[in-house]
This record gives structure tokens, sequence and C-alpha cells, in this order.
């Protein structure tokens, strides 16, 4: 049995779910930002700004990682221990100049990228139970390169990563736009981004039409274990120290939570990363207004809670039709 | 006032879905101790009545008469309160879970309010036995074989009390010897009273165990009586909807006229495709400029050659060879690169991505093509998206609407499309014009032509006998699973078609062959 | 012909494919007592103060607490769901305990154990009716038991004390026959668990569910009121654990229970339940949560090792564990 036109169903009824699923994030970013213009003394100042995007730079990064897998109808529960894994690396390295370090580092999140991407695309695992496997593993493999201590760093160049300016903006931030810019024309300009989408979206299709399937998840796995350990290693220069156990804790709560609350819907087949990025803003706010008016962390997390569970319900009902 | 001798009585049940009418003042029969058959072909809305019966959609109107009084059931469970079991063909049971608990989920005996599993393991030996089925019923439901499973979920309804059983094509994936048994044991519940409602598309099922027959074609009853008094041809005559003494010499499908292509080099051969259950040695010969027809009825395996030519569909044995060259490791990639595309059955699951625009639908397949360091120089692509867009006259408001936004015409069109940027040898069509409109019908049935007649080789699949006869030179007919018969020039024609459906069937080996 | 006439063979196929199945079962039902019994003989011959009666007992106690969890998180897998909130909610109660322990023990047993079993509730009704991932819900739940248990402490920066001499304080502390109460708890626990799976009718529906979910709703299963008890279960059960732990520190600590639902989940699919659902034994998580428990204790005794080891071995147990369950079971489906 066929029964075609679907699309007319969606008309108007569909229409407002639709526009609060695409839209609400950055309407939501728009009156939060409103509101503190006027309710929170020096909101608008250069400085705090400045440190609003400084604090969401490292999520804005993960996320973005983060969305290209879970559209591809995955998900990456490892990106926090990745972080840690490269934090913990960039020591073993640092001697021979901040470049070398750096490289090891990105290295490790590739590998485990094409660890997680392997046991999901080839062995044919969940991609919830294959990258649980490192998300316990990979924050003791770093705790165990690093001695299971923290580690001050003075090599000048890396720390100029964390607190240097070019232009008189933040490198972390410019970082985080670069890599935005970045998986926006990887997303919607590349062979390889509409193939990623395609694979989300339908993988009957996918696979009858002749894609690699299996390269293009490994591939999206690489990539964000990739943007993970950039995001280590920023998270590292910006601590002036390599801390494991601390850095990139809850990261992956964090990323999911700005892909989904951005309306990249958790069943693939979309990659937005716009939305990710004010998903990222969106959640960075939520803290900061509540921190401004002196309502402590717990509400914080709270307000996450309801942020999470309204974004996904909206997205569900679009997903009806 | 229903007659007592009926269990149910369906009258005037009309089902409509959005721009289709399913069902059309459908009205049925059942009564206790006999076995009513109801065919039809694809879409003919054999699963839309099942699933009114079972509880499972709702009918806009008409009336169900059950046991005497007007009934309308809100889920399938009410319907299984009043004694009407389904068993799908896909057996609705939990392949995890032991047998026993299958058989007796929800009515477990119990002692001290735990279950007793020693007594249930024994009764559930018990009762399987007397329907012929002699399994560890500790074991994993998933690990016996698939008839053993019928016999399971048909004990399970018998269990439950059951006054009408349906039965939705329960013998498709059984061994010979497994339908044996399934017959013995539906005679034996009919002998006791039960009515049951058997959808089938084998016909030698059918007059063995049938007594009388509704047949169902877009939506309506076309014909209902008893079996016996109906011969084979007649019967398929009314699924097809071809009488038998009209059969047009004119048609009215935009198919140009036959043509011979004998004399041209093959363009794929395939050999022996095997596949258990699904496919026994099917061979196929097509030639570049011809069009040739898969003919069968529904479950004959059209769809699952069409599938395994391009490597879609895993093989026991087989050998596929394009342009005299035999493909090593048969994948939809390889198959691709050596020029060979398939339009799929299921435009929804296996054609479109709904999410992306109609751009990125009809080059998804193409990309690598075109594509210089991962890049693809976005006016290359309108320029190719305008051209098919064009030439297909595919109606979208732009080139960037979502696909999942078009009619289904439409959508077709950018599959097809999809499929032609590649410029393949061999096209393989399934069902093209299937559910789509009549104007989008006639303009895919027109480029059929003008494809072949430009050379290319095309494999066509399609449940309309008319459109297979007119747009075919060659036919293929297929029957469960292998090739039944070959018709070539004068002898393409509907009869023809039909009178190979009709045949008998050879009496086949087992094939437990491992 | 009558019916018991017919003699069919429906299906034993002998050869390969048997074989593979037996193979696949046997590993599925007993693969996590075997790693245990290896683990545990060769911790055993390598480090003699392992075997002591004092060490089992200590590696016996520190596993109760995540055994209890292990059992709720069992009952949530076997579901077709997952659980992520139990670490926070495991926290929460503690904290809710050691509150309550100030009004006497009844209040230190009713508070965390009703507060679990609410987060729990209300998570089972989100995640049934309005078929949001259970990742998704929990996940949420997650954040915001940890919000309120944070709330309450203004901040973590308080840790509120059991009173002294409290009778709550013997539900975590006391001894019989050698082994704490929290381990005696957790046994009986298991035990009941187990019955309830096997043995009632509520524990064959929840593998129907988990097994097909459409299947299970059509062969009168009340789909929704059995997923919305597991998760209440699995919420109660973790509240029960930082009850315990709670009432053996003698204070609600604030900082546990961060990642805790990762080493739980670990330790049922390392004890055979799929996490696809449909499958799994209380016996195989027990199994599991002792298998972590030795490696920590392993890695303890080492004393050149920093415990962070433990959590590498832990992960590659489960990478081996799931890899395996995956080939096993495809070899056993193959026909």
């Amino acid at each position: 049995m066929t029964t075609d036109t679907a699309p007319a169903l969606g008309g108007r009824r569909a229409a407002l779910p639709r526009l609060v699923s695409d839209y609400g994030v950055y309407a939501a970013v728009l009156v939060l930002l409103a509101y503190n213009a006027v309710f929170t003394p020096y909101f608008l100042d250069a400085g705090n700004l400045r440190t609003q995007l400084v604090q969401a730079a490292p999520i804005v990064i993960v996320a973005l990682g983060m969305a290209l897998v879970i559209g591809s109808e995955g998900i990456d529960l490892s990106v926090g221990s990745v972080m840690a894994l490269a934090a913990a690396v960039i020591p073993l390295y640092l001697g021979f100049g901040m470049w070398p370090a750096v490289l090891m580092a990105l290295l490790a999140g590739i590998a485990a990228g094409l660890f997680n991407g392997t046991l999901v695309a080839v062995v044919g695992l969940q991609p919830i139970v294959a990258t649980l496997a490192l998300l316990v593993a990979g924050r003791g493999l770093a705790l165990v390169f690093a001695g299971g201590q923290l580690k001050q760093l003075h090599n000048p160049e890396l720390l100029a990563l964390g607190d240097g300016e070019l232009a008189g903006v933040p490198v972390i931030v410019l970082a985080a736009a670069g890599l935005t810019l970045a998986t926006a024309i990887l997303v919607g300009r590349t062979t390889y981004g509409r193939q990623l989408v395609a694979v989300g979206g339908n993988r009957p299709a996918a696979v009858l039409a002749g894609l690699p399937v299996r390269r293009i998840l490994i591939t999206a796995y690489v990539l964000c274990g990739l943007f993970a350990a950039v995001a280590g290693v920023f998270a590292t220069a910006r601590l002036t120290a390599s801390d494991p156990s601390a850095i990139g804790n809850l990261a992956e709560l964090s990323a999911i939570t700005a892909v989904v609350v951005g309306g990249t819907p958790l069943t693939g087949g979309r990659v937005r990363v716009l939305g990710t990025v004010a998903g990222a803003m969106l959640m960075q706010l939520v803290r900061a207004t509540l921190i401004k008016h002196d309502l402590p962390d717990s509400a914080a997390q709270m307000a996450q809670a309801a942020i999470i569970l309204v974004a996904v319900y909206v997205a569900r009902e679009r997903r009806t039709r | 006032m229903s007659d007592p001798a009926t269990i149910l009585d369906a009258r005037g049940v009309t089902k409509r879905f959005p721009g289709v009418l399913a069902l059309d003042h459908v009205d049925l029969t059942l009564t206790p101790g006999r076995v009513h058959a109801l065919v039809g072909e694809n879409g003919a809305g054999k699963s839309t009545l099942i699933k009114i019966l079972s509880g499972a959609y709702h009918a806009d109107s008409g009336e169900i008469v059950h046991a005497g009084r007007p009934v309308s059931f809100a889920r399938p469970l009410d319907a299984r309160a009043a004694g009407i079991s389904t068993i799908y063909q896909e057996v609705n049971l939990i392949p995890l879970m032991s047998v026993a608990r299958n058989l007796f989920l929800g009515r477990e005996p119990r002692r001290l309010g735990l279950i007793d599993l020693r007594r249930m393991n024994r009764e559930a030996a018990a009762v399987l036995d007397r329907y012929g089925v002699h399994v560890d019923v500790t074991r994993p439901l998933g690990t016996i074989g698939l008839g053993a499973r019928q016999m399971v979920a048909l004990a399970r309804a018998v269990a439950e009390d059951a006054r009408l059983l349906i039965m939705d094509e329960p013998t498709s994936s059984l061994e010979p010897r497994e339908v044996e048994t399934l017959f013995t044991v539906v005679e034996s519940l009919t002998a006791k009273g039960m009515a049951v409602l058997y959808v089938s598309h084998r016909l030698e099922e059918l007059y063995r165990l049938c007594e009388t027959v509704t047949v169902l074609r877009d939506g309506r009853v076309v014909h209902t009586g008893p079996l016996a008094e109906l011969d084979r041809l007649t019967l398929v005559a009314h699924m097809l909807g071809r009488e038998l003494d009209q059969v047009r010499q004119e048609g009215t499908t935009r198919f140009g006229e036959h043509r011979d292509h004998t004399g041209n080099p093959p363009v794929m051969e395939a050999r022996g495709l095997t596949k258990r259950h699904v496919l026994r040695g099917v061979g196929l010969t097509v030639r570049a400029g011809e069009v040739t027809g898969l003919g069968g009825l529904l479950g004959a395996g059209r769809s699952e050659t069409a599938k395994a030519v391009v490597g879609a569909l895993p093989l026991d044995s087989g050998t596929v060879t394009v342009g005299g060259r035999r493909l090593r490791r048969l994948s939809p990639a390889t198959a691709i690169r050596a020029g060979m595309a398939l339009l799929p059955e299921d435009r929804k699951a296996e054609g479109i991505v709904p999410d992306l625009s109609v751009r990125e639908n009809i080059l998804l397949a193409a990309l690598p093509r075109l594509s210089r360091f991962g890049f693809v120089s976005r006016r290359r692509q309108e320029r190719i998206v305008a051209t098919f867009t064009k030439r297909l006259r595919i109606k979208a408001a732009s080139p960037e609407q979502k696909v999942g936004e078009l009619s289904g015409g439409n959508q077709q069109k950018v599959l097809l499309a999809r499929w032609l940027c590649l410029n393949p040898r061999l096209l393989l069509l399934d069902e093209p014009t299937r559910g789509i409109d009549v104007g989008a019908k006639a303009e895919v049935q027109a480029l059929i032509d003008e494809l072949a007649a430009d050379g290319l080789a095309v494999v066509l699949i399609s449940s309309d006998l008319e459109e297979l006869v007119e747009g075919a030179d060659r036919i293929v007919v297929l029957r469960a699973g292998a090739v039944v018969a070959e018709l070539d020039g004068d002898d393409v024609g509907e009869h023809a078609v039909m009178a190979a459906l009709a045949e008998a069937e050879p009496r086949e080996e087992d094939d437990r062959d491992d | 012909m009558i019916t018991d006439s017919v003699a069919v063979p429906t299906t034993v196929r002998p050869g390969r494919a048997t074989r593979a199945e037996r193979l696949a079962s046997l590993s599925q039902r007993h693969g996590a007592l075997t790693m245990l019994a290896l683990a545990l003989i060769a911790a055993s011959v390598t480090f003699e103060s392992f075997a002591t009666a004092e060490n089992l007992a200590g590696i016996a106690i520190q596993s109760s607490f995540v055994a209890v969890i292990a059992l709720g998180m069992t009952f949530v897998i076997i579901g077709g769901g997952i659980d992520l909130s139990v670490g926070a909610v495991f926290a929460l109660a503690g904290v809710l305990a050691a509150f309550g322990s100030r009004w006497g023990p009844v209040t230190a047993l009713l508070l965390p154990l009703g507060a679990g079993a609410l987060i729990g509730l209300v998570q089972g009704v989100l995640i049934a009716r309005t078929g949001m991932a259970p990742f998704i819900v929990t996940l949420a739940g997650l954040l915001a038991a940890r919000g309120l248990m944070l709330a309450l402490t203004t901040e973590g920066a308080e840790t509120p004390l059991v009173p002294r001499g409290s009778g709550f304080l013997g539900l975590g502390r006391g001894v019989f026959l050698g082994l704490g109460v929290p381990v005696w708890i957790a046994i009986v626990l298991c035990g009941l668990g187990a019955v309830l799976l096997r043995r009632t009718r509520y524990g064959q529906f929840l593998f129907a569910v988990g097994g097909n979910e459409d299947a299970a709703g059509l062969m009168g299963v009340p789909v929704t009121r059995v997923k919305v008890v597991t998760y209440a279960l699995s919420g109660l059960l973790a509240a029960l654990a930082g009850m315990l732990n709670a009432a053996r520190l003698g204070s609600g600590v604030t900082i546990l229970g961060v990642g805790m639902e990762l080493d739980v989940i670990a330790a049922v699919v390392i004890g055979g339940t799929l996490l696809v659902g449909g499958a799994g034994a209380v016996g195989g998580t027990v199994c599991g949560v002792l298998i972590l428990g030795v490696i920590q204790n392993v890695v303890n005794q080492i004393g050149t090792l920093t415990s962070s080891v433990q959590s590498v071995v832990s992960g590659a147990f489960l990478v081996v564990a799931v890899v395996a369950q995956t080939y096993l079971s495809r070899a056993g489906r193959a026909r």
C-alpha cells in the first residue's frame, strides 16, 4: 500500500511547532540578551560579552563535532574523555615545542574517533554502547598518561592560545568561529557533508545510491574526536595546566544539549550548524543570567534539564508528520 | 438481522487515506467452519481490510457485525477480546523469549503467586505436540523455524478462544513440509468451527484450502463466491482487472510499438540467482534498447531479482555479468560503477531522503563523480538539475524545495533523475508508476520508451498488466522465486502472461539442503 | 490425515548453526560468571592479601551499593530503555537520608525512597506517554536531580550529617555473619529481583516490551504501565543505594555519584544483558558488578598503579564483552 500525499497534512497545523523547533533557539537567545540588557547591570559591557564568548567557545567546538555524529543518526558519549586525553598528551610532547604537542593531542582525538567509528560502522554496535566504553576508559587512560597529576604548563606559545588575542578578539573565540564556518561549509557545500546527512536521513536509500556508508560514518566519528581534542587543547591552554581529571567533565552532556536545543533532531538526517552554536550560547547565557541574579548553579542545572525536555518535545511534535 | 451462521459480516466498509480511497464499500461475510480466501494485488486494499477487522485501523463508514452485534474495535486488544485473532506475515511474538513463555504470555499458570515454570513448560510442550511441533519449549522462540513460530502463534490464538483467525500470507517463508502441517492444523481447526480468513497469493494453496473467495482490486470487491466455480485463469484475470474476452488490442498507455532486439549484445546477464526462500536460480538477460518486463504475482520474487542484480540483496549463489565482465563482490556501489541503477519499489523507505532538497536528492548518487577535492561547483549542480527538471518535467517550487514536500509523482521523477544523471547502461524500474497520478504516469511511461529508443536497457516490473505488456518488448514471468516462462515478440500479450501466472505450480522439492 | 499423526521435525537443524547457537547462549548466560571466576583466581594467585576474609568482605560492601542500582538498571535495560539519572538520584538520596535522619530513622528511610521513586515515576511517565527517547529524558532527570541536591546543600558546600547514635547508622555499618548489612540487603534484593524477573507476570511483560514493543502490545501487555513501573523501580533502588551509603558514611556526601550511571551500565552490559533490550539476567549483572569490584580492588592492591587504571580496564572489559556479545548473537541467529 502506498499512501502518498502526506505533505498536505503538514500545512498550517504543523507550522507553529516547526517554527519553534527551527528558530526557537535564536529567539530564546535574543530574548535572554534583551532581558539582560535591561535588567542586568553592565551586561552589554564589552568585557562581559567577551567572557561569555570565551566560556562558551570550547562547548561550541565540541558540539559542532557532536552535531555531525548526531546528524548521522549516532551519538558520541566519549567527547569529554577525549578532551581529557588531549589535555594529558600535551605535556608529554611539550618539550618538542608547542606544535608537536598540539599535533599529538589532535592525533589522540583522531585515534579515539577511529576507534568509536570502527565499533559503530564495522562491528555494528549501537553508538551509545560503542562510545560508552571510551567514555569510561578514556579519562582513565588520560590520567595514566598524566600520572594522575595536574601539570602546570609554562610554554608561552601554548598559553597564548588560552589568553591571547588577535585584533582584539580572543584566539579561542576566533578558533570557534573558524571551526563553525568550516563545519558549515563541510555540511552545506561539500560532497561529504551531503552524504553524511543522506546517510542519517535514509540509510537504505544511501546504500542503494552506492554511498560508502561505512567510510562516511567513521569519518563523522573521527571529526567528532578531532573537534573534542581541539576543545581539549584550548581548555588546557586556558587553565594553564593539564588537568585530565577536570577537563571535559560532563562535556558530552553540554554538547548533546547544545545540539539538541539547536534543533538538530536525534533521529538524524539534519545538521544545524548555526543552531548548534546558538544552542551552546543559549545554555551559556542561561547560566550567566542566573549567576548574575545570584541564582546558584543548581538552578542552572535544573533550567538546563527543562530546556532539553522542551526542545526534544517540540522536535518530536514536528517529527510525527 | 444477520444470519446466525455468519461469524462476521462487514458491510460497505470504506476507508480513505489522504489522496487514496483504500477501501470502497467492501462487503465480506465469514462463516464458522469455512476458510475464506482474500486475494488481490498490491494496493488492492487487503492489508487495510485486515487492519480494520483486527482493530488496528478504524473504518470511515460501513459497519462490521460480529456474532450478531455491530462492533467497532478501538484497539487490536478489543478485537482479540472479541475472538478475532490475526497472525501476521512477520509473526508477532517475542523472539528472545522462550517458546513456552511466548505461548503463555499473560496467562501463565501460577502457584503461590509465582509462575509455575515446570507446569508451563509441560503444558506448552503438550499443546505444541498437538500441532506437530516437537521442539524444546525452553529455547528462545527466535531460534526455532518460522513454521514452528507460526504454529506457536496459532496455538496462542486458539488458547485465547479465537473464533475467527485472520492469516496474512502465512506460508510465504515456510518449507513445503511446514506448509503441509499448517494446512492440516487449519483444517482441523475449521472442523471444530473456527472461521478463517486466509490471505495469500499462492493459487495452489488457495484451491487446496479455501472454499470461498473475495477478490479485491483498487479497494473494491470485484468478485466473491465459491472458489471451486472459478478457474485459475479467471481468478488471475479478476486480480489483475482484465476481462478475458476483451483484452484490448489498442492500449491506453503511452508506450510505442514492440521492437525486436535479439540481435543486440546483452548488456547484463544474471545466472542462477539463488537465495533461500526467495529466489531459486533466476536467470535474466537484458539487451541494449530493450525493455524486459518481469511478470509475476505478489511475492513471486520480482523485486528481489532486481535487488539481487544491483547487489542490494545478499545472495546464496549466482552471478551477474555486465558488458561481458563478471562482477565480483556484488554491492550497490559496484553495480553503479558498472552502469546499473535500480529505482526501488518503496519510494519512501529506500528512495528519497525527505529532508534534503530536490537538487540534493537528484545528485545524491552522482556527487562523487562530479566533485573535485570534495566540492561540487554549485553552478554545475544547478545546470544538471535544471536539465533533468526540464526533461522530466519535475514540478517543484524551486530546486531547493525539500523532496518530502513534493507529490508522489514528482518524487518518483526526482528518483528517476537521480539515476539518469549517472548515464546508466541498465535501468531497473520497480513499479515506476505505482501511487502516482495519471498525468505523471503517462509521462513516466513515455520516458521509458524514449530511454529504450536511445539504447538504454530497461527492466520493468509492474503489477499493472497492461503497462507490463505494452511497455515490455519481452516478458520474463516469475513464480515462487523461479522463472516459469519467457515471452518474446508476438507472444507478449496479456492472455499469455495470465496463462503463465495461472499454470499449476511445479511440484517443488523440499529445499532443506543445508 | 489427523493432527496427531503429523510428525514434523520443524526446526532442529543439526550442525554448525546449532553449535554456534549453543555457544552463544552459553556465553551469554555464563560468560560473566566465567570472567568473574578467572578474575578471582588470578587475583588470589597473584596477591596473598586478596583472598582474605577481610578483603573479600570489603569488595562485597563496595559492590553492594552498585549492585542495588544495577539491579534497577537491569530491569530498565531489559525493557529496552536506559536510565542515566541513577548516579544523581544516588547522591540526592544520600543527602535526603542524612537530612531526614534528624527527625528519626523513619524519615531517613522514607524521604529518599519517596523522592527516588517519584523521580523515576515522572521519567517513566514522560518516556511512556510522550515517546521521547529514554536517553534524553533521563539525562534531564540527571541534571534535575543533581540540581535539586545542590540546592539542598547550598551548592554542595554543606554536608548534612547523620546525628551520632542514630539507629539509622546501623543500616550501613551493621555487620551480620561477617558481612555488612548493605551486603545482605543487596543479596536479598537481587534474589527477589531474579524471582520478579523470571517468575512473575510483570517480569514476562518486561521481557516482552523490551523484545518487541509492538508485538507485546498486540499480545495484551500493558506497555505504558510496565515502563512506568520499571523506571519508578529503578529510581527507588538508586535511592535505596544512596540511603544505605549515607548510613554507612554517616553523612550525605554531595560529590558522590558523578558518572556512577556509567559504571552501572557497564556492569549490566558486561553481565550479558543486551542493551537493545529483551534479554538479560540478574545473576549476570551481579557478576558484572563483582568483576568491576575485583578490578578496583586489584588496582588498589598494586600500589604503584593509580586508580585510573581501573577505568581503563573496565572500559576494555566493556568493549570485549559487547563485541563478543554482538558477534556471538549474530552467529546464533545465522540460519
